[in-house]
C-alpha cells in the first residue's frame, strides 16, 4: 500500500484530435495528508488536471491513479466517491433550493441514510460556519457564503481528497479571505488531502508543496518559500508574487533574511528582531 | 428586489394548513374542484362556502393577502355574473335594467355561477399560498410515483422542477444586470412604439440564453462531480409524512363531501 493519494504518470491530454495538447507528459504525485497547490496562469492546463482527477475528463496518454484506483470510465464512480470538488462559479454548482438541500445533494446521490445525512449536514455546516444559514436560498447568500456551502457539501461526503478548482477566482477580496480562512482552518482541524488550483500566489502560503504549470507542462515543483524567491522567473510565465515577497526580495540586497518570509507577519517579525538585535 | 422574487405567492405562516402534508392538500383541493360542480341549491352552496372560508381562516393568512391573490379574477367573476343576469330567461321578471328585463332565475343562476367560480379560485389559491413550491414538487414526485412503472421519468421531472425553481431568482438577477448593461449601451426598453420595444428585447434575450446554457453545462458537470447518476439508489433528505393531522383533515373533508350530497337537491 502506497502513501501516494494521486499519481499522474506521463499524462497527456487534448480536447480533440486536431487541437493542441493541453497537458504534455505530466508527472507528479500527491502524498497522504498533503496540501498541494497547482499554480499557473490562464490556459496553463491547471483546471484540466482537476477534471482529470475525478474522471470528468480522461487522459489520452498515460495513467492517473487516485487513492490506488486507476481512473477509467468504468471506475469513475468509485473515484468520485473519494474525491470532492469545488468549482469556480458559486452559482453554477448550487443544486439545492436551500443551503440544507444543497449540502444534502451529494449525500442523497450516494444513497446515505437520512439520519446520518442530517448529522453530517450539521457537522459540515458547522465546520464552514454556515449553520445559521441552514434554510437560506442561494440568492440570499454572498459568493463567499455560497462557496462555503459548496465546501460543506464536499465535506459531508467525507472524501479522501478535496479539490478546489479556482474556488476563489470569482469572489471579491472579502469572499476570498473567507474561503482561505475556512480552508486553513480545515487543514488545521482535520487531516485531509487538499489540492488547490489557483493563479493567485497569495493563496498558496499554507500549502505544503506547489506545482507550477506552464504551457501544459510541469514548470517547477517546490515549496512556497522557495517559489517566492523566483520573482523574475515567475513574472516571465505570467505570475505575480505577493507584495510581502516582493518587498522581501527587494530588501534582500541589504538585509540577510534567515528564511524567505511567507506572510506579512513573518516579514515583520524578522524585521523587528533584526532591528532590536542591532 | 427580494420581494418581487417570491415565487408563486407563498405566504409563510405557522398554521395547521401550512403544516399539512402537501399531498393531502393537493388531493383535497383536486377533489374540491370536482365536487364544487355538484352543488345545486342554496344550502349546498352555503355548506361549501362555509368550508372554503373556514379553510381560508385556518391558514392565518391576512384576508388582504387572499383578496390580493384574487385581484386578477374579480373581473371574470363580475363578468360571469352580469352575463348570466342578462342572458338567462327563467322565472319571473324582477325588474328592468338598462332596457333589459332581469329574471329571478337569472339572478339566482348568475349568483351561483359566480360563487362557484369564487370558491374554486379561493380554494386552489390556498394551495400555493400555504405550500412552498419545493413541497409541491416533492408531492408531485410521490403522487406520480406509480407512473414509473410505465417508464415515465418522474424523478427527472421533479429534479427539473426543483432546479428551475432554484434558478428563477438567479436568472432574474441576471436579466436585470443585462438589461442595465444594454441600456447603458443605448438600448431603449421603455419608450417607442410596441414593435420597437419588442425588438429591444432581443439584445436582452440572446445574452441571457447564452449564459443559461453555460450555467446548465457547468451545473451538469458539478452534479456529476458530486456523484449524481440518476434517481436509482438515491435517498432523500426532504421526507413527506402523513401524520394524524392529515388523517383528521381527511375525515373532516369526508364530512364536507357527505354533507354536500345530503344537502343538494
Amino acid at each position: 500500500m502506497t502513501t501516494e493519494q494521486v499519481i499522474f504518470n506521463n499524462v497527456s491530454f487534448r480536447y480533440a484530435e486536431d487541437q493542441p495538447w493541453v497537458l504534455k507528459n505530466v508527472n507528479f504525485s500527491i502524498k497522504q495528508d498533503e496540501w498541494v497547490a497547482i499554480l499557473g496562469h490562464n490556459g496553463s492546463g491547471k483546471s484540466t488536471i482537476a477534471k482529470l482527477m475525478n474522471g470528468l475528463l480522461f487522459p489520452d496518454e498515460g495513467e492517473i491513479y487516485v487513492h490506488g484506483i486507476k481512473v477509467t470510465p468504468d471506475t469513475v464512480w468509485d473515484v468520485r466517491e473519494k474525491v470532492g470538488m469545488v468549482f469556480q462559479n458559486p452559482d453554477n454548482q448550487f443544486v439545492g433550493t436551500t443551503v440544507r438541500d444543497d449540502v444534502a445533494f451529494g449525500l442523497e446521490n450516494r444513497g446515505i441514510d437520512r439520519n446520518i445525512m442530517i448529522k453530517r449536514i450539521e457537522e459540515s455546516l458547522l465546520s464552514v460556519r454556515m449553520t445559521d444559514y441552514l434554510l437560506h436560498e442561494p440568492h440570499r447568500l454572498s459568493g463567499g457564503q455560497k462557496q462555503r456551502v459548496a465546501i460543506a457539501g464536499v465535506l459531508a461526503i467525507q472524501p479522501n481528497l478535496i479539490i478546489l478548482d479556482e474556488a476563489t477566482a470569482m469572489l471579491d477580496p472579502r469572499g476570498r479571505k473567507e474561503i482561505m480562512t475556512t480552508v486553513n482552518d480545515l487543514r488545521r482541524e482535520t487531516k485531509v488531502n487538499l489540492v488547490s488550483i489557483t493563479h493567485d500566489l497569495n493563496e498558496i502560503t499554507g500549502a505544503d508543496r506547489v506545482i507550477v504549470m506552464n504551457d501544459g507542462e510541469v514548470w517547477l515543483e517546490t515549496v512556497p518559500r522557495e517559489l517566492f524567491k523566483q520573482e523574475t522567473a515567475l513574472r516571465q510565465i505570467g505570475l505575480d508574487v505577493p507584495f510581502t515577497a516582493k518587498l522581501a526580495n527587494r530588501l534582500q540586497t541589504d538585509f540577510e533574511f534567515s528564511q524567505q518570509p511567507l506572510t506579512q507577519k513573518e516579514l515583520l517579525d524578522q524585521l523587528w528582531t533584526f532591528h532590536s538585535n542591532k | 428586489m427580494a420581494s418581487s422574487l417570491i415565487i408563486g405567492q407563498y405566504v409563510p405562516a405557522d398554521s395547521v394548513v401550512h403544516r399539512l402534508d402537501p399531498r393531502t392538500k393537493i388531493m383535497m383541493i383536486f377533489t374540491f374542484v370536482i365536487i364544487v360542480f355538484f352543488a345545486n341549491n342554496a344550502p349546498s352552496y352555503l355548506w361549501l362556502t362555509v368550508f372554503s372560508l373556514g379553510a381560508a381562516t385556518l391558514t392565518k393568512i391576512k384576508p388582504r393577502f387572499l383578496l390580493k391573490g384574487l385581484k386578477p379574477v374579480w373581473f371574470l367573476i363580475v363578468f360571469t355574473f352580469l352575463l348570466h343576469l342578462f342572458v338567462t330567461r327563467e322565472g319571473d321578471v324582477l325588474t328592468t335594467l338598462l332596457g333589459f328585463p332581469v329574471y329571478t332565475g337569472a339572478l339566482i343562476q348568475g349568483f351561483q355561477i359566480s360563487l362557484r367560480f369564487f370558491l374554486l379560485i379561493l380554494v386552489t389559491s390556498l394551495l400555493t399560498l400555504t405550500t412552498t413550491p419545493i413541497e409541491i414538487t416533492d408531492a408531485i414526485e410521490t403522487l406520480l410515483h406509480p407512473l414509473k412503472k410505465i417508464k415515465f421519468p418522474v424523478h427527472e421531472l421533479a429534479l427539473m422542477m426543483s432546479i428551475s425553481l432554484r434558478f428563477i431568482p438567479t436568472l432574474m438577477q441576471e436579466t436585470e444586470k443585462i438589461s442595465k448593461a444594454q441600456a447603458s449601451r443605448g438600448v431603449d426598453f421603455k419608450t417607442g412604439p410596441l414593435k420597437e420595444r419588442i425588438q429591444a428585447v432581443v439584445p436582452l434575450l440572446v445574452p441571457l440564453f447564452v449564459s443559461a446554457f453555460k450555467r446548465a453545462e457547468e451545473l451538469a458537470m458539478a452534479m456529476e462531480a458530486r456523484g449524481y447518476r440518476g434517481g436509482e439508489g438515491r435517498t432523500r433528505l426532504r421526507e413527506l409524512a402523513i401524520v394524524s393531522r392529515d388523517y383528521i383533515a381527511f375525515c373532516l373533508f369526508f364530512i364536507v363531501i357527505a354533507g354536500l350530497f345530503v344537502l343538494r337537491g
